[in-house]
């Protein structure tokens, strides 16, 4: 009975979101009051039923209800609950009723946190967002209904992929959904702004905190999705340019740039037409990348499902949605036009160089990633884009992307003065040179130009977010506001990870070893003996775990126990690495074929500076934690900003 | 143009576990730095998505063999990369070599470049002689 | 004008990657051309099944329209095709040769002595030399060459009746139709 109940409230959900995308607009367009008091109310009751929904079907897996083809495929008796429950999204239908959860709770979210707002302006948005989620309700209700029944009931089900066994699967894909389906608000109040015909400096203080906590979901979704990748997978890699991990990367791109543009459009009122277009493209790109994973036109290590009918069906929602979005974009965003100027050396300057470049680097990782795509459909010939490719075009936009970023956030509104600003940074700028050549040159011994070039602004980004706050210590730095605690600390961040990614990819060692028990290497100033082997039994695996000790001037540092697993029901061979992390470094061991007489093939790898690269990850979160915490976004709307909103129509 | 059908999943499903291979060494440090390079970019054809060198199809490591006996014989890139690219096609490199119709590959981002500076050039030099702040004369 | 003209431009590129979605939607992504069709069959030297001591080269393919399969005794599509082309070789008159690809000797000659023997020759390729030299992927896959031993077709994965019919008679029925042509 239970998943009877799961499905009929994620039918009653889709009912509900009809509504809810009809009356409120309706309200809000002709004024009727009694329609628009419909919108919160509908909000949460959505919201209400897809968490009842998404709660059956958990119980399904928890039950083992293998009558429900959906559990059949993806649990099996002897998984450990904690991946039965991971196993609900771990495979096309269930994430993506989690998809629809996450706006649903994106929805609720606005409905509850916009006492402030206008209730017309809390209309439109929340009827937007309603159409996205009677979209993906009907295509999961139409194509992927995960309560469907088997019949009959297998005795036990197929298990959850293996590869999705781990901690870290349980929440990344819930983050990097709360972070791509987060932008749906931004979108949201992009589409009522042009509906309303009204765009103004208020407008954008309200969108801005939803963005910024949809990309700081994003940035931690990524950064897990990278750091599962590199202990889980098994070869050391955290980036693989994969389809899957640009359809997520897409969208931050953008977003990025979203967050930057609205600053500008807060402050200044300026940027509006290119704020909106970048609001549709962030949300765009998310349902693209949605796309890209469930419909099979891209090859990928990790896409999930093709299918043909379910690509036809995303195809033309995705027309309908987009394609609405930008014509009524076309119509509206020349009336948005600001008289408002700045000097060519300005902080604005500076955000729109950002928001251009980070729109470039979207457009690259998309070119790479459609191009295939695009010669496979005329026939002109097949082609594969990998990291060669990616790695090499990135370059273009990115390096003079974090070039800027240390400059403009010392750059002045409306008009700097260059020769001042020189002067303040001239001597950081110098210091973060040197030692960007120097001290890859002493530590490692060597130093190619892309990896000084690397250092350089990895550095210079660091020392830049940080001169004013250490000012600030000594006692005579200017009033620093949470606004500008919020850049430094986001900025900090990627300076990390740009050092992060530099040093790990010049001076990573990797060795491919035969080793027998007792046999000692070398590698990265470090001593690997390779002790014995164990047998191993899990829940639902069996496998062999090798002991390792690493030691460093005779010294024992630790034992490294890299594993190879088989799945019982699964039953391809799954490799666990052996990782000993550090700021500084990491020591990776993973345990390859056993090549006979009792030697083990293992590869060996030293990579310093590996965890900066998460490291800013967490420090750009953070970043985003404290913007979002400014106090001047939970303002009531003063009598001036009403009356400005409801004049500035342009 | 005729076209060829790689097999069933349930035949080729390949995870990605990795190929770690101790006799993949080569004696010369700067063959072997070309070994390892070239089998990073060259595509596991029976594989989803991953090169021969992290591969461990069977036809990846024959790919494997046959580069390493290359390269001991003298060959260099381009001659392998040739030697590659004229039986498994374009889609065996990961970096795609220019042709006349994957050119938007490699001109779209110089493209997109131009386009953005040109953009911003035009965007900053209207917005100078525009008033600073909306009330100011 | 043309400042109004420039916010058209996202929704135009967006109908253009529609349309190409579009066409992307139907097409097997998975989908490799061959490099080798309309090309003269690579040239090789191997010792055949039955006899080692005897050799085939791709000059054995010379005079008639033939086919090329490739196919080893550990590879569950070759068991699915076996009896296909024990038809095709029955029914037709067009010759199957063997490539025998990465396989044991005495396993590949169980094989043919229990599910009966289609082909007229096997060439032994035991380590895959011969194998890249065609680009192969894996087993199995059917080569089409014409008289003028050049390859007209290649079909990956296990040939069927319906494959055979939609995309190997026609092809057979044209180079027929120039041999003949060319003969008179």
């Amino acid at each position: 009975m239970i998943p009877e109940f799961g499905h009929i409230a994620l039918v009653i959900a889709l009912c509900i979101a009809v509504l809810q995308s009809v009356l409120p607009l309706a309200g809000a367009q002709q004024g009727n009051v009694a329609w628009i008091a419909t919108t919160r109310p509908l909000a949460h009751a959505q919201f209400f039923f897809l968490v009842i929904s998404f709660g059956c079907l958990i119980v399904a897996f928890l039950q083992n209800d293998f009558s429900v083809k959906y559990v059949a495929m993806n649990s099996n008796t002897a998984l450990p609950t904690m991946f039965k429950v991971a196993a609900v999204w771990g495979a096309h239908e269930g994430s993506l009723l989690l998809w629809s959860v996450t706006l649903g709770l994106w929805t609720s979210a606005v409905a509850a946190f916009s006492k402030t707002l206008p209730n017309a302006v809390v209309a439109r948005v929340l009827a937007v967002m309603g159409m996205i989620a009677v979209g993906f309700m009907l295509f999961i209700l139409l194509t992927s209904n995960p309560f469907d029944r088997l019949f009959p009931a297998p005795l036990n089900g197929g298990d959850l992929n293996p590869l999705l066994q781990d901690p870290a699967l349980i929440i990344h894909p819930p983050m990097l959904y709360m972070g791509y389906v987060g932008f749906s608000v931004a979108f949201g109040f992009a589409i009522a702004a042009m509906l309303a015909g009204n765009l103004d400096q208020q407008w954008a203080r309200w969108t801005r905190p939803w963005t910024t906590t949809a990309w700081l979901f994003l940035t931690m979704g990524i950064a897990l999705g990278s750091w599962w990748a590199y202990y889980e997978l098994g070869w050391g890699g955290w980036w693989f340019w994969d389809p899957v991990e640009n359809a997520a990367f897409m969208p931050w791109l953008v977003g990025t740039g979203l967050m930057h543009s609205l600053a500008v459009t807060e402050k200044r009122g300026l940027f509006k037409s290119w704020t909106l277009l970048m609001a549709i493209a962030a949300f765009s790109l998310s349902l693209l990348g949605t796309f890209i994973v469930r419909s099979g036109v891209l090859v990928s290590v990790h896409a999930f499902a093709s299918d043909p009918a379910r690509g036809l069906f995303i195809l033309i929602f995705l027309g309908i949605v987009i394609g609405a979005s930008l014509t009524l974009y076309a119509y509206r965003a020349s009336s948005l036009e600001t008289r408002v100027g700045f000097a060519p050396f300005s902080r604005e300057t500076f955000i729109l160089l950002n928001s251009i470049l980070l729109v470039i680097a979207a457009g690259v990782v998309l070119l790479g990633t459609l191009g295939p795509l695009v010669f496979g459909a005329f026939d002109l010939g097949s082609v594969s884009v990998g990291p060669q490719y990616f790695e090499l075009v990135f370059l273009f936009p990115m390096l003079p992307l974090v070039l800027a970023v240390g400059v403009g956030m010392h750059t002045a509104w409306r008009s700097a003065n260059p020769r001042e600003l020189f002067r303040r940074l001239k001597w950081p700028a110098l210091g973060a040179l040197v030692a960007g050549v120097l001290i890859p040159w002493l530590v490692f011994g060597s130093v190619s130009l892309l990896t000084a070039v690397g250092v350089t602004i990895g550095l210079w980004t660091v020392i830049a977010s940080l001169i004013d706050p250490a000012k600030k210590v000594v006692g005579k730095g200017p009033r620093i506001t949470r606004g500008m605690v919020a850049m430094q600390l986001a900025h900090l961040g990627l300076g990390l990870t740009v050092l992060g990614i530099t040093v790990t990819s010049a001076y990573t060692v990797v060795t491919d070893e035969s080793m027998r028990p007792g046999d000692t290497r070398e590698i990265g100033g470090y001593t690997f003996r390779f002790d014995e082997t164990l047998p191993i039994t899990g829940p639902n695996y069996e496998g062999i775990q090798g002991v390792f000790t690493v030691s460093r001037n005779d010294t024992e540092l630790t034992q490294l126990k890299p594993e190879k697993r088989v799945y019982r029901v699964q039953t391809n061979p799954m490799t666990e690495a052996g990782i000993q992390g550090g700021l500084g470094r990491d020591l990776f061991i993973a345990l390859g074929e056993q090549l006979g007489r009792g030697a083990w093939s293992v590869r060996i790898q030293y990579k310093p500076l590996i965890r900066f690269i998460w490291l800013g990850c967490i420090v750009m979160v953070i970043g985003g934690l404290v913007a979002i915490s400014d106090p001047r976004y939970r303002q009531r709307v003063t009598a001036k900003a009403a009356a400005d909103g409801a004049t500035a129509t342009a | 143009m005729i076209r060829a059908l790689t097999f069933s999943l349930l035949l080729w499903l390949s995870l990605p576990a990795h190929a770690i291979d101790p006799s993949d060494k080569l004696e010369d440090p700067v063959q072997d730095e070309l070994y390892q390079r070239i089998t990073e970019e060259v595509r596991c054809l029976v594989c989803q998505n991953q090169s021969i060198a992290n591969s461990t199809a069977p036809l990846a490591a024959d790919l494997r063999r046959e580069i390493r006996r290359m390269i001991e014989e003298g060959s260099n890139e381009t001659e392998i990369k040739d030697f590659l690219v004229e039986r498994y096609g374009d889609f065996v490199l990961y970096r795609p070599r220019f042709r006349s119709w994957n050119l938007v590959l490699w001109l779209g981002p110089i493209v997109l470049l131009t386009v953005g500076f040109i953009a911003l050039v035009v965007n900053v030099r209207r917005r100078k002689n525009l008033p600073v702040d909306e009330d100011a004369p | 004008m043309a400042g109004k003209l420039k916010f058209l431009i996202p929704v135009a590129v967006f109908a253009g990657m529609v349309a190409i979605f579009y066409q992307g939607l139907y097409k097997d992504p998975t989908l490799v051309s061959s490099p080798f069709i309309d090309k003269a069959a690579p040239a090789f030297d191997l010792p055949t099944l039955y006899d080692d001591q005897r050799r085939m080269t791709e000059r054995e393919f010379r005079g008639k329209i033939s086919l090329f399969n490739v196919w080893a005794s550990w590879c569950p599509g070759c068991a699915r095709e076996h009896d296909m082309l024990l038809t095709i070789a029955h029914t037709t008159d067009v010759p199957i040769y063997g490539l025998n690809w990465k396989d044991e000797r005495q396993a590949a000659l169980k094989w043919l002595l229990e599910r009966g023997n289609p082909y007229e020759v096997n060439a032994v390729d035991r380590d895959n030399i011969t194998g890249i030299d065609w680009g192969v992927y894996g087993a199995p896959e059917t080569f089409l060459i014409d008289a003028d031993g050049i390859i007209r077709y290649k079909h990956i994965g296990p040939l069927t009746p319906e494959i055979w019919a939609a995309e190997f008679l026609p092809r057979i029925t044209s180079a027929r139709a120039m041999l003949a042509g060319a003969g008179s």
